[in-house]
């Protein structure tokens, strides 16, 4: 579980996050949605530390983050699985060599114990026999699924996912979502999703966040959507025609 | 005048960043060697044949220049030769060292950092910077003597060849080359291109690893790294060569 206490982050004098307190489950895919600048990506790279922040408290299973030194971050970093929004494969190496680079970096494997594992997480992908090619070979529903198999590699204990639908096909999306969904329960990790995507909040989001303007206005899991009363998120969730439409019927 | 203060005070902290011992020595080793053929190997050819043909040149003008019968032929290939492991070779061959490679690191590093490669490492618990910066800095530092070592050799026989084009004897050419040798010479030549080698990498690894915005910006980065290398190259050529030389 990640505890986040009392957050606050700003930017010169751009009050980015302001006072956030959440409790992020495992077991979970914990989606945090809100509108473009509302301050999720910057959350999310808060908790992985790649912002730092100006006061609060980030524990990551009772461990506070503020309180590691270099050594123990770095250690601490191996337990964190992050898919990025373009995927972050590195272009120089293969789709077997981009799996296997936290391996060669942090575990004392064999090579044939490494190529089993990264045969094992193309698997959970659905990516077998794709080993040899390269990013720039991959469509971009691919990438993502090899950047998800990359970051389970080292079997994390959180996962992060910024936007992992954005500019993919529907079809794509769902099949992504479903794979967060899948590795979240059969792991039992904490996944954190930072989204605007609504198709994946209603296929996934066991815990949601709404985020706007740095404060957390809304906390509820896909079911409670429907029968909120803020105004913002019904704003926000329910800006489409469809979705509006889909509201009355109840769609959750 | 604070912002410069402020650029080179981020070129220190991110080198002190580069400069920590490697997490995984076989790694860096396999880098090293990748980066023996990127910043080297594939300079090979065109420090080549640009030393060629300058050598060529410099021993054609200077022919034509000391065309004076009280002036021994074998000026020629003296000056020839000095003008090479003094100058050329090292200074000459940084700067066009510093438009090939320099450019070529500040926007491959640059590219990762924009597609947030350089944030997966850092996510991952690796020192990015000594990753992808330390191998090109050593890489460069060891095969750029090589590379003007070389250059000076081909550019004494582009002179021999220019020489002899010209009607400059094998024999006035090579008495050139032996009259009043100073091993220091080289020594100081070697010192220069290791200084150089250093402020090419270093300069064009620390533009691509603070880009900033998209591919445009990966451009600029990579103009810039190329500019400033270039300018710190003429003044610490000046430096040191007021420090060895005079």
């Amino acid at each position: 579980m990640i505890e986040v206490q009392n957050l606050s982050k700003s930017f010169k004098e751009n009050l980015v996050l302001d006072d956030i307190s959440v409790k992020l489950e495992r077991g979970k895919t914990n989606l945090i949605i809100g509108e473009s600048g509302s301050g999720k990506t910057t959350f999310l790279k808060c908790l992985i530390g790649l912002h730092s922040i100006d006061n609060g408290e980030i524990l990551f299973d009772n461990r506070k983050f503020s309180k590691m030194n270099d050594k123990n971050v770095r250690k601490f970093r191996q337990e964190i699985g992050v898919l990025f929004q373009g995927g972050a494969l590195y272009d120089y190496l293969s789709v077997e060599e981009n799996i296997m680079f936290p391996l060669n970096m942090f575990t004392k494997f064999n090579l044939k114990e490494k190529k089993e594992r990264v045969n094992f997480c193309l698997s959970k992908v659905n990516l077998e026999k794709t080993n040899n090619l390269f990013p720039s070979e991959l469509s971009g529903g691919m990438t993502k699924r090899v950047a998800i198999a990359r970051a389970i590699a080292l079997n994390p204990k959180y996962l992060f996912c910024d936007e992992p639908n954005s500019g993919l096909d529907p079809k794509t999306a769902i099949l992504i979502d479903n794979l967060i969904l899948e590795i979240t329960e059969e792991f039992n990790i904490t996944t954190i999703v930072n989204t605007h995507d609504m198709n994946s909040v209603i296929q996934i989001g066991s815990n949601i966040l709404f985020i706007h303007k740095g404060k957390i206005l809304w906390n509820g899991n896909k079911n409670d959507l429907t029968k909120s009363k803020n105004n913002e998120l019904n704003n926000f969730v329910f800006a489409s025609k469809l979705f509006k439409t889909l509201r009355n019927e109840n769609f959750t | 005048m604070l912002k410069y203060l402020k650029e080179i005070g981020r070129y220190f902290i991110l080198m002190k960043k580069v400069f920590s011992f490697p997490e995984k020595k076989d790694i860096f080793f396999k880098q090293l060697f990748n980066e023996f053929e990127k910043v080297g190997l594939s300079s090979l050819s065109i420090v080549l044949i640009i030393s060629f043909f300058v050598g060529g040149v410099v021993t054609i003008q200077q022919a034509i220049n000391i065309d004076d019968p009280l002036i021994p032929k074998y000026l020629i290939g003296f000056v020839t030769r000095d003008a090479l492991i003094l100058e050329f070779s090292p200074t000459m061959i940084a700067l066009i060292l510093a438009g090939k490679v320099g450019s070529n690191i500040a926007s491959e590093i640059g590219s990762m950092r924009i597609s947030e490669q350089i944030d997966a490492l850092e996510i991952m618990g690796i020192n990015s910077a000594s990753y992808l910066v330390l191998p090109k800095i050593i890489a460069s530092i060891l095969f750029f003597p090589i590379l003007v070592i070389l250059s000076i050799f081909i550019g004494i026989f582009g002179g021999w060849i220019g020489g002899i084009s010209i009607g400059v004897t094998t024999a006035d050419f090579v008495l050139g080359l032996q009259t009043e040798f100073s091993p220091f010479y080289v020594s100081y030549s070697l010192i220069k291109t290791v200084v150089f080698a250093f402020l090419i990498t270093s300069i064009s690894a620390f533009y691509g690893y603070f880009t900033k915005g998209g591919a445009l910006e990966v451009g600029k980065s990579s103009t810039t790294a190329v500019v400033n290398s270039s300018i710190l190259i003429l003044i610490f050529n000046f430096i040191i060569t007021e420090l060895l030389l005079t």
